[in-house]
């Protein structure tokens, strides 16, 4: 049940405008996306009455209406028969027919779904092997065993978040929709990772999510969007010699002329530590020309094959351009210019006095490579982002019918009467959809609750521990090498337990909207 | 298409020039908006298919979008090389559960759903209940214990135990699809029917069932859908030789990053029938959602 719609609701029925429709599920009809009447868009026409045909009882009650309209056609023999008596003797089949038929049905839901319950729970009560008595030990340690509380909070995590945001989402676009040109190609491509399965769109958000920018595209936008906010040059492992003659010192991170500086006499910041390829393209260093305001160079104090003098510029060596600049006083930064390409660098507009010049740490730190997703602490983040992915067209297309269903003279009186869209939305479209996205948001968790796929394909090897959720806990320790059965049909029925709330929604959700 | 295609509602009554401004710029700012929106969930599968689609070194040294900057480095290099190595069998196994899965839960779950929706019997509305229940339950709950009776029976590891499988677990889905289908076709042909004479089975074949041929395209497609993605059941009961397409790419997950030649072009061919039929039968899909979800 992994990936599929489980847990079809008995939804919606004939209960509110919105109409989450009461219909029979669909008749053959085309749907009619036309006409705006209550459970139009859900129930496609045709027999749509929900009185005479939507009900368990239906054929119990063959009394006055179905007779009377039956009457016509028939011979006047029959209608006599079923008019006068309101009889329970009907042109139905015998009672044992209704096991032939259900009989297939019965046996295999009966072996491969009920006896397994009944099974797991008895199961669940023994150890490992299976041969000695351990009562509710399994349970137990699915309650102190660090690994399944790492599994259960995950899990929490997951029922919190994900149903909340994809119906969210479904709801923003069900009604961004209405207002759009090419809808039906939009609705298309959201909604076709349905189609898709998990173990795919495990494999395409690996490649999403890929740590390198070159590869993952994830990364890649996040690189280029933060890049294009903070230009950090970034010469990494770039340094000031660690010697007297050095004029500079690393201070923190940052580098640092040892004397104060005036305007007028050019300063020079000599730096190592960077392979000459990184300043292959360079242009050569200048010296900064002297003239007013305070002014200096930066530049890689090497010379390729050996030889120049140190802390001055030499003609083959390169200037770094691109560095922050800050000059200092007291403490304060006053000023903060750029080096140009050739390494040089002027502050204009400074007040004479001694300032210290200083290239602050952000020059000097690795370039922002993105977020590593697949790590231990955004791992789930990242995957709950893959599950929106996939189940957001659903929520969409569910809202979107029960959005076409809700009559629009109730929207129009709002507009007309002076109410914001905001408002309509929020007073009228809300409320009217709820029952849709109550549905919604339930068939989510109920998902959610089950989910493996995702977690077993998106998550490394080496932080599934992190990443962990109790489906596939149950499958690790039952089937993935962990080899205990025991604590895995615990698992297995802790799940159970977990959507049995839902399975009483179902059922008393049906039976209203029959009743 | 029919399904997705919006009504276009009246607009509303002549309003002031400024708030049909306003609205004009928020309709352009919610179209953006949603081209935003619809690239951002194109664009992962649309990596898949180059990633694919470009050599391992290419792959390796390069994002898969510089395909727009510099094109022609496309290869089909990495299909050949998969279909070579025996993928082939997995698709072929994969087809030989799917096919079976659908067309005896769509036999088995019609039967079931006629006697729900149109022979009496005592206990139907209990035994319908408990239909409903099963609904939610998780398969984790039976592979435990599956796994031992097949192991009994001797059909562990076989196509055969994995379409059973899939066959049970569909079954609640597609009883309660149908049934509720099948309690909307009107009376009247039924007892017409009966009236003629006609017996159960043969009101079955030739009155319901073709009258029904929405919702069983309805039923199909999701069955066929859920079995041909499934990767948890085949994982438990699908030995290496009988094995589908998801158990095989799974099995190559552990060498994501030097792997990517082969699970790229594995995951595009599983997903390609799965997204031709979604295209094609959209239609019903979206009907059988509707009916199974909000029903």
């Amino acid at each position: 049940m992994t990936e599929r719609l489980d847990g079809p609701q008995a939804a919606g029925g004939g209960d509110s405008a919105a109409g989450a429709s009461s219909g029979p599920s669909e008749p053959p009809a085309e749907p009619s996306s036309e006409s705006p009447q209550p459970g139009a868009a859900l129930s496609g026409s045709g027999a749509d009455t929900p009185a005479a045909s939507d009900s368990l009882t239906a054929s119990e009650e063959p009394p006055a209406g179905p007779a009377a309209g039956y009457a016509t056609a028939a011979p006047p023999g029959a209608v006599a028969t079923a008019g006068a008596a309101k009889a329970p003797v009907r042109l139905g089949p015998p009672p044992r027919l209704a096991v032939m038929f259900l009989l297939p049905a019965l046996l295999l839901l009966a072996a491969w779904v009920i006896y397994p319950i009944v099974y797991s729970i008895w199961r669940s009560l023994y150890d490992a092997a299976g041969d000695r008595f351990v009562g509710l030990g399994n349970y137990l340690s699915i309650f102190t065993d660090s690994s399944t509380l790492t599994t259960i909070r995950n899990n929490i995590i997951w029922v919190v978040v994900a149903p909340i945001i994809v119906t969210a989402l479904g709801l923003i676009f069900a009604v961004l929709t209405e207002r759009i040109r090419w809808a039906t190609a939009f609705k298309l491509v959201l909604f076709m990772p349905m189609a898709v399965s998990l173990l795919a769109a495990g494999v395409i958000f690996r490649l999403v999510y890929e740590q390198d920018p070159d590869k993952g595209v994830a990364n890649a936008i996040i690189t280029t969007v933060h890049d294009a906010f903070s230009s950090s040059a970034g010469y990494p492992g770039a340094r000031p010699r660690e010697n007297d003659q050095a004029p500079a010192v690393v201070q923190g991170g940052a580098v640092v002329t040892k004397q104060q500086v005036q305007a007028g006499t050019p300063v020079l910041i000599p730096l190592v530590g960077l392979s000459q390829d990184v300043v292959k393209d360079a242009a050569p260093a200048k010296a900064a020309p002297a003239g007013d305001g305070l002014s200096g160079t930066v530049w890689l104090d090497v010379v390729r094959g050996g030889g120049g003098t140190l802390n001055q510029i030499d003609p083959q060596e390169k200037g770094l351009g691109g560095i922050t600049v800050e000059a200092v006083s007291g403490g304060a930064v006053k000023a903060t210019t750029e080096t140009a390409a050739d390494g040089t660098f002027r502050f204009s507009g400074l007040p004479a006095g001694s300032y210290v010049v200083r290239l602050p740490q952000s020059n000097f730190t690795a370039p922002f490579n993105g977020l590593t997703w697949l790590g231990p602490s955004l791992i789930t983040p990242a995957i709950i982002g893959a599950y929106i992915w996939v189940w957001a067209g659903f929520a969409m297309v569910l809202i979107a019918a029960g959005l076409s269903a809700i009559p629009r003279d109730a929207l129009e009186a709002a507009r007309i009467d002076g109410a914001t869209e905001w408002q309509v939305f929020r007073r009228i479209t809300v409320p009217l959809l709820s029952p849709v996205l109550l549905v919604v948001f339930v068939t989510m968790i109920i998902n959610v609750l089950k989910v493996f796929d995702l977690v077993f394909i998106i998550a490394p090897g080496s932080v599934q521990p992190q990443a962990n959720v109790i489906a596939l806990e149950m499958w690790r320790v039952s089937f993935g090498g962990g080899g205990n059965q025991g604590l895995g049909s615990a698992l297995s029925i802790f799940l159970l337990v977990l959507v049995v709330p839902f399975m009483i929604f179902n059922i008393r959700r049906f039976r209203r909207d029959e009743g | 298409m029919t399904t997705l295609a919006e009504p276009r509602h009246a607009q509303p009554i002549e309003r002031g020039l400024f708030s049909r401004a306003v609205d004009r710029l928020g309709g352009g700012l919610v179209q953006v908006f949603m081209i935003l929106v619809a690239l951002f969930w194109l664009i992962p599968t649309l990596g898949l298919l180059v990633v694919s689609l470009r050599g391992e070194t290419d792959n390796n040294s390069s994002g898969w979008w510089t395909l727009f900057t510099k094109p022609a480095q496309l290869t089909f290099d990495n299909y050949s090389n998969l279909l070579a190595s025996g993928f082939g069998s997995s698709f072929w196994n994969t087809v030989l559960i799917t096919v079976p899965a659908t067309l005896l839960v769509i036999g088995i779950a019609a039967m079931a759903a006629y006697a729900f929706a149109w022979i009496e019997f005592p206990g139907r509305d209990a035994v319908f209940l408990v239909v409903i229940a099963l609904l939610v339950v998780p398969v984790q709950i039976a592979l435990i214990p599956i796994a031992k009776l097949y192991g009994f029976l001797g059909i562990f590891g076989s196509i055969l135990g994995v379409v059973l499988f899939h066959v049970a677990f569909g079954l609640p889905f597609a009883i309660f699809l149908l049934r509720n289908f099948f309690v909307g076709i009107p009376r009247e042909l039924l007892e017409a029917a009966r009236m003629d004479g006609a017996p159960e089975w043969r009101i079955f074949a030739t009155v319901v069932f073709p009258l029904a041929k929405p919702a069983i395209a309805s039923l199909g497609i999701f069955q066929f859908l859920w079995v041909w993605n499934d990767l948890l059941v085949a994982l438990v009961f699908a030995d290496t030789e009988n094995q589908p397409m998801t158990k095989a790419l799974q099995s190559q997950m552990r060498q994501f990053g030097t792997n990517v030649d082969i699970l790229a072009p594995g995951a595009f061919l599983s997903l390609i029938i799965p997204l031709v039929l979604f295209f094609a039968f959209q239609r019903y899909f979206v009907q059988g959602m509707l009916a199974g979800s909000v029903k």
